[in-house]
């Protein structure tokens, strides 16, 4: 399954290598020596084996705290057969990425991507460079290689007792050509996979150890905070820097054609006299721009007498008019912010014909294209050097203006390196939000209360029109008609509209990006027709799932777990949920008690996941852990607001998200990995939570949530 | 020149009296672990202790804490040997990581006030903003570390 990207396909990755100055000639094998520094060799592009045994996984794709440095060198480690305890990772460099015709793939880490869209490569990677290792054993034993067994990082010929380590033949391992047709485990035949060993990730980030890009300190080195136009596509007209040049410590004020930045010798230095230089901004006409009006603007998507079909089944017109039962509801929801806890930041030092970029990425690929497309400089003299985000969500994908900032104020300051950090203010009025939607559904159900007929017009902005426009057919982004056009269950009459409403505000994939706000939208209008058909919600559904055997295992799975159908104690109420995407399948169960009528005290919180295989159970866990916390913020809190075409929110003060304190008392994943499939598990665990949230404060409250954030329907958590 | 101690070493720093501790620790003294997340005390990322206290440094003068004893999540422990940064390894809490300095600063100041902290102790007090949404984890492993402390 592909996903949509958060970086440039191949193709434009070509050619807008292509575009950039003085080119560089990709397709040109680039051939480094297999004989790294100090002995070690490299085995596939993959893996460096260390005479010492040491067993170096290349990492292609970012740890954004989701685990992908551990659970990618598992994938390695299974089929290679190295002792777990001697495996390293390490990210794949991305400028050797570029030279070496892209030999590690992609490096987007967006669409919980990483482990279902490499592992079969990874483990073709790790069944080779054994077999290469096996090789070489056999042949400096004379012995045929079938005859030798592999186990632990150790090769061993049985009938004459021979025995050796994978670090004493690497290097005659490495002079072999890499088989091209290696067999596969069979998955019952697994170790490594499907065990949770500790992630490689954790020590430091438990003693501040841990390099961010934010933390990134160069000899001479310098800080700048920048500021850019408020209102989204206005220009810089003038800065007045005289009244801040004379400031301790303030060495220059650097104007972009859409932003200025001070920079300074220390960042707080930099950031005082930011606020305190005089600017003016060009607003580009958007400077009327409100909430309300989107809001208008998004009817008239809604209102329009005929916008492009994304998926239609059977005849709806006839359908309903034939139903015993009509329901009509709309739902809406707001922007959203990342709001990384790091904020946007990169450091870059250029010189007469290189430059070298620190940055926190989602994909070094957009780092590295961004760089040179910046600087003019072929991106064989770009070096990236890839940290470990401080949150990614999304944010840190396709829009890298915070790389573009640093390349262009390094090179103003040739030899000296310029470290740009945004403020929070800066991070939350200038992100590339989760759009906007406004949706219509309409149903019918039929005397026995059956859902005979279905109709959703979906008015939102479209985020790959921005990023992707070449993907968008038909006037429909392919990511925002899903949950819809893609919806499992069976209904006869069934037509899926989707009316594109651009605005001026940028719009980014958003962690879960559409299974965020589409299955409150989807999920809680089946709440509806289940009050209507007088149907408990979990069986209503079952039947309709019939041919969906994945959708219907989750849903059973939760509800068997959660206990739907037995009796809560006085005052508990419980929804359900079910959702699939990014190749997953997930179901949830919320069970909560209202107090006054408005205060939420969430008790437990069942979610259920089938994502095929299952690499590292804990860190599943901790996604939906994760994912959880992610639903509940967003549903209670989480709201971006646009007035005189910039956004009104500054901080985490007027932006507030979850804390310690509101989530839910237990929280229990149900891992049903049912085998044959390769699901992700960053953003699917979301997509149910947040709709059995509602479901449940309806069968609290009796109140039906059909905008969000919850906070403006009086509601908060205990 | 301000004095003051940091981390168990006597260091002096020629700054301006209104600029905030995180930035003297961080641009000034090179001690990148304590994090700028919002600049407003909103979040916790900057969270040190000031003579054993947890403190919010990103609205501290510098001037305020002169004389006084800072310690920050390079200084808890020589070795990361800490019972929370245990606790944490041990229940695999951190995900990006970028709070979690904060996180266990607060979290270590709490077990010094309250050496069995309730659930509730650890709501009320824990108010560190974590996006990735390790609560659930920060949690338990509060507890955890309590019966390792």
């Amino acid at each position: 399954m592909t996903e949509p990207l958060a970086q440039p396909s191949r193709r434009d990755f070509l050619v807008r290598s292509a575009a950039v100055g003085g080119g560089l000639a990709l397709g040109v094998p680039f051939v480094i020596d297999t004989q790294a520094a100090g002995g070690a060799s490299e085995l596939t592009h993959w893996i460096v084996i260390q005479p010492d045994n040491t067993v170096v996984i290349r990492i292609a794709r970012s740890e954004l705290g989701q685990g992908s440095f551990t659970g990618l060198a598992q994938l390695v480690a299974e089929e290679l057969e190295c002792d777990w305890s001697d495996v390293r990772a390490e990210y794949a460099d991305v400028n050797a990425h570029v030279k070496r015709n892209r030999v590690w793939g992609a490096m987007s880490t967006g669409g919980s991507r990483s482990i279902r869209e490499s592992q079969e490569y990874l483990r073709q990677a790790g069944a080779a460079a054994r077999q290469m290792l096996v090789t070489a054993a056999a042949r400096k034993w004379g012995v045929p290689p079938e005859e030798c067994t592999v186990a632990l990082g150790m090769i061993a010929h049985t009938p004459t007792g021979r025995t050796t380590r994978f670090g004493d033949v690497a290097a005659d391992a490495a002079k072999l050509d890499v088989p091209k047709d290696v067999k596969l485990k069979d998955p019952s035949q697994w170790r490594v996979i499907g065990t949770s060993p500790k992630r490689f990730d954790i020590p430091d980030k438990t003693t501040g150890k841990q390099i961010y890009a934010a933390d990134v300190r160069l000899p001479g080195m310098l800080h700048a905070s920048v500021a850019q136009c408020p209102v989204f596509g206005g220009k810089l007209k003038s800065a007045d820097e005289s009244k801040v040049l004379g400031m301790r410590g303030v060495k220059k004020v650097f104007r972009g054609d859409d932003y200025v930045a001070v920079v300074a010798d220390n960042w707080w230095r930099a950031h005082q006299a930011l606020k305190a230089l005089p600017v003016e901004w060009d607003d580009g006409g958007n400077g009327k721009v409100s909430s309300e009006s989107i809001k208008a603007f998004l009817r008239t998507g809604i209102d329009a007498p005929e916008v492009p079909v994304a998926r239609k089944d059977g005849d709806f017109a006839s359908a309903i008019a034939s139903a015993a039962k009509v329901l009509d509801s709309e739902y809406y929801a707001p922007y959203l912010n990342h709001a990384t806890m790091e904020p946007q930041t990169a450091t870059a030092l250029y010189t007469d014909d290189s430059l070298e970029v620190w940055c926190g990425t989602q994909n070094g690929e957009a780092t590295i294209a961004t760089a040179s497309e910046t600087s003019g400089i072929p991106l064989d003299k770009v070096t990236v050097h890839k940290m470990h985000a401080g949150g990614g969500f999304g944010r840190r994908g396709p829009h890298q203006e915070y790389t573009k900032h640093a390349v262009q104020i390094a090179m103003s300051l040739p030899g000296t390196p310029v470290r740009v950090q945004w403020s929070r203010e800066e991070d939350m009025q200038q992100g590339r939000y989760r759009p906007v939607a406004l949706v219509r559904q309409r149903a019918g159900l039929d005397r026995d209360g059956n859902w005979l007929a279905w109709h959703a017009r979906q008015a939102d902005q479209s985020i790959f029109i921005t990023v992707r426009p070449g993907d968008v057919k038909n006037g429909i982004d392919p990511v925002g008609v899903r949950v819809f056009n893609d919806s499992p269950y069976a209904v006869p009459h069934f037509t899926n509209e989707y009316a594109m409403r651009n605005t001026h505000v940028p719009p980014g994939f958003w962690r879960a990006v559409a299974h965020t706000h589409n299955p409150v939208f989807r999920e809680c209008f089946i709440d509806e027709l289940c009050v209507a058909a007088g149907k408990d919600p979990y069986q209503f559904r079952r039947p309709l799932l019939a041919k969906k055997t994945k959708d219907l295992g989750v849903l059973d799975a939760v509800a068997k777990v959660a206990g739907w159908g037995q009796p809560l104690p006085k005052g508990v109420f419980r929804g359900i949920a079910l959702s699939d995407s990014y190749g997953s399948y997930t179901a949830a169960v919320v069970e909560l008690s209202v107090k006054d009528g408005t205060v939420i005290d969430v008790h437990r919180v069942v979610v259920a996941i089938d994502p095929g295989h299952i690499v590292h159970p804990d860190a599943v866990k901790a996604q939906i852990e994760s994912g959880v916390v992610w639903a509940l913020s967003m549903v209670m809190y989480e709201e971006i607001t646009i007035k005189d075409g910039r956004v009104e929110q500054t901080n985490f003060t007027d932006y507030p998200v979850a804390r310690l304190a509101d989530i839910p008392q237990k929280v229990e994943s149900v891992l049903v990995p049912s085998g044959g499939f390769w699901g992700g598990v960053g953003e699917p665990p979301i997509a149910a939570v947040t709709p059995a949230l509602c479901n449940a404060i309806f069968a609290a409250t009796g109140k039906r949530i059909r905008s969000l954030p919850l906070k403006h329907h009086g509601f908060s958590f205990a | 020149m301000i004095e003051l101690k940091v981390n168990g070493r006597a260091v002096r720093v020629d700054t301006e009296p209104d600029m905030p501790l995180l930035w003297v620790l961080r641009d000034e003294l090179g001690l990148t672990g304590t994090k700028y997340g919002c600049g407003v005390a909103a979040c916790g990322a900057c969270t040190v202790h000031i003579d054993g206290a947890p403190v919010r440094s990103c609205v501290m003068p510098v001037s305020a804490v002169a004389g006084q004893s800072v310690t920050t999540i390079e200084g808890l422990s020589p070795d990361g040997s800490h019972p929370v940064q245990r606790a944490w390894v041990e229940h695999q809490v951190p995900q990006c990581g970028y709070c979690q300095s904060g996180m266990i600063m607060a979290a270590a100041a709490l077990l010094k006030d309250k050496p069995a902290p309730t659930v509730q102790d650890i709501d009320t007090s824990i108010t560190n903003i974590c996006r990735c949404g390790t609560y659930v984890r920060v949690r338990e492993a509060i507890q955890a570390a309590a019966k390792l402390a």
